[in-house]
């Protein structure tokens, strides 16, 4: 069944006439994803390799029937942009954009959650690939097997190791989704938990955590009241020294709270089998669901 | 980017929030100019990236331009959590009837900013907060509907602020907010906000966050990193664009993506290593960008072999694979380099590497591997 992007996926993007959206876009239409339409203001009317611009959302929208948009707008105009596919009914906008104000991210958030039905998730993430029937971001298809785990992350490239790591022991996924490392991501832990919860196809899950933040936290509470289905996970950044931003935005150890070992005991102590090696994930499953 | 308290007051006084006159000042003489200049008595104050200066002896009361001379150049030069004091401000005196606290920042858990009030401020306010959490006042705030009225209001009456000041208290907090959001920050931080004798509220410290992603709505706040003091090779890094942190092991890292990198350190500490640093070369990274990146480890001492760790995804391991091979060539470097390469064009990354053998280049087949040999090389922990 896979969650979130399927074979009903009709795929939008904001940006596709620019560099990255038109590598990104064409790479998730190769993997077989149904790329509908792009928007570029000012260059509606036009084609791309086949795929028609519109103008505005609301256009492409009525004439495409595009139900997910893919954002690669820049910086100063992503949360416009978000917003604008939200007001034109879009089911789920994933926005691969990094380095979005926080203040345009908890406005947009806020707005978004308040007066539409829209799905955020991101921004700065890598999208979502459900293997064998749709890729809607940037994350390399060849490294995924169509199968029955569903794994999500706050990190990009720990994305990748964790489906590589279950893909060479032959372990396929359902679905593969990045939630991104920003303060206020659209799409969290626990929204992720439950649709994989509530997938039929979906055996067992793999959760890529990091430090910071307490989405850790309320994840594993949810698990603790709401998840049947097995966990695995990893939490980086055991060894980063307090009070050091790495890289993303989110990752900022707050006194005791969102440090690594804290993530990984509340984890523990609701039956997750949490790991110190990424490269045990796939052993790790294995031997869960073996 | 965490500011220095003057920069900080700066921005308030701009959003109008009251503040104490002073100048800055890098030598003693030029603090006692500073105080004559304001006259009467004036506080001497370390300008350091970091709490706890009250406490470290980096604040100074002095009653005439030459006390203030004096506090200077104990203050100058002084060692505050690692932290070494190249200025002080120098502002005149206040006259303090209370010492409150005030802050904004966003509750990630939220998803909406928060506010923190208290009537107990000044340097124990982590302590109040701990064995009396209901003395700080905290409120949620819509991002999308802002500080209303009302809820600054109800700030300033529930945290039990003096009600002779309530109006100005109130003022005070929605200049605060204003500063938050419309500039731009991660954190506001008013330490103490204090009562004067005369009934005015004035932000008598400033701790301001700002968020760097915003700086092209703030073209004037790259003025503020000039003032800053950096670490050489973090200086050089910041060159090349890649976001480097030096760490106190022998290994040397270099990766892609944060979590994938942070994920190495603890890999290299789990085989028994320590890293030297953090360094993400970030996504897309080019031929270029590895270069760089092998040449700012080159002026490490500290390291004593280098893992280079990649997961292509928009970042292409052929170009990670050229990267190292014109570094091999161009840079005299001084230690091993193990080399993980994975995911988009790894293959082709792999064999560029085979193509051109060079006895400083070690290929590893996994992650866990790669960190082995790279501790083994760098002789262990």
């Amino acid at each position: 069944m896979a969650i979130l992007i399927d074979e009903g996926t009709r795929l939008l993007v904001q940006g596709l006439t620019g560099k990255e959206g038109q590598f990104h876009g064409f790479r998730n239409r190769e993997y077989g994803t149904n790329l509908v339409a792009g928007v570029t203001p000012g260059k509606g009317g036009t084609d791309l390799d086949g795929v028609p611009i519109f103008n505005t959302v609301a256009e492409a929208v009525e004439a495409t029937r595009a139900n997910t948009a893919m954002t690669f707008v820049p910086p100063p105009f992503a949360a416009d942009a978000i917003l604008e596919a939200a007001a034109a009914g879009i089911d789920l906008v994933v926005a691969i954009t990094e380095g979005i104000p926080a203040h345009d991210e908890a406005r947009v958030y806020n707005y978004i959650t308040q007066t539409s039905d829209t799905r955020l998730l991101g921004p700065n993430c890598p999208g979502l690939l459900s293997p064998g029937k749709a890729n809607v971001g940037i994350m390399p298809p060849e490294i995924a097997l169509p199968g029955r785990v569903g794994v999500v992350s706050r990190s990009g490239t720990l994305t990748y190791q964790a489906v590589y790591e279950l893909t060479v022991l032959g372990i396929g996924q359902s679905s593969c989704i990045g939630i991104g490392g920003d303060p206020v991501p659209g799409t969290s832990f626990v929204d992720v938990l439950e649709l994989f919860e509530q997938d039929e196809e979906t055996d067992a899950i793999v959760m890529i955590g990091e430090i910071g933040g307490d989405a850790e936290e309320q994840a594993a509470d949810f698990i603790r009241d709401h998840v049947t289905k097995p966990v695995v996970s990893y939490i980086a950044g055991v060894t980063a020294p307090p009070g050091k931003k790495m890289g993303h935005a989110g990752a900022i150890i707050s006194g005791n709270k969102g440090t690594a070992s804290a993530k990984m005991e509340a984890l523990s102590a609701v039956g997750a089998t949490v790991l110190d090696d990424p490269t045990e994930i796939g052993t790790a499953v294995q031997a869960l669901l073996s | 980017m965490d500011l220095f308290e003057y920069q900080g007051k700066s921005l308030f006084a701009r959003l109008g929030v009251p503040v104490p006159d002073g100048r800055l000042a890098t030598s003693p003489s030029f603090a006692a100019a500073a105080a004559n200049e304001l006259g009467g008595s004036v506080v001497v104050k370390a300008q350091v990236q970091v709490g706890g200066r009250g406490k470290a002896g980096g604040i100074k009361l002095a009653h005439s331009a030459s006390e203030a001379e004096e506090a200077a150049s104990q203050i100058l030069g002084m060692d505050i959590k690692g932290h070494t004091v190249h200025s002080v401000w120098v502002e005149e005196a206040s006259d303090i009837a209370a010492e409150y606290y005030a802050s904004f920042t966003l509750d990630r858990s939220a998803k909406k900013h928060l506010a923190m009030v208290s009537a107990q401020g000044g340097v124990d306010i982590e302590g109040v907060a701990e064995s009396d959490p209901d003395a700080v006042v905290k409120l949620h705030i819509d991002p999308v509907v802002g500080l209303t009225d009302w809820q600054a209001r109800e700030l300033v009456y529930r945290a039990k602020l003096d009600p002779s000041a309530a109006r100005k208290a109130a003022g005070a907090l929605k200049k605060l907010y204003a500063a938050f959001v419309g500039l731009d920050c991660d954190l506001v931080e008013v330490n103490p906000l204090i009562l004067t004798g005369g009934g005015d509220i004035v932000a008598l410290d400033a701790k301001v966050t700002l968020d760097a992603n915003a700086f092209y709505r703030h073209p004037d706040f790259g003025d503020f990193e000039a003032a800053f003091t950096r670490d050489p090779i973090e200086a050089r890094a910041m060159e090349s664009d890649l976001n480097f942190i030096k760490l106190d092991g022998s290994v040397g890292i270099i990766g892609n993506g944060a979590g994938l990198v942070m994920s190495t350190l603890d890999v290299v500490d789990l085989v028994g290593g320590r890293a030297a640093n953090f360094l993400d070369v970030g996504g897309g990274a080019g031929a270029d960008t590895i270069t760089n990146a092998l040449e700012v480890l080159t002026q490490d001492d500290s390291v004593k072999s280098v893992l280079i760790n990649i997961f292509g995804g928009i970042t292409r391991c052929d170009l990670v694979a050229e990267g190292i091979i014109e570094a091999l060539g161009r840079l005299e470097l001084p230690w091993p380099i193990v080399v993980r390469l994975d995911g988009t064009n790894a293959e082709e990354g792999r064999a560029i590497l085979a193509g051109s053998p060079n006895e400083k280049l070690i290929a590893a087949a996994t992650m866990r591997e790669a960190a082995e040999k790279a501790v083994e090389l760098a002789g262990g922990a």
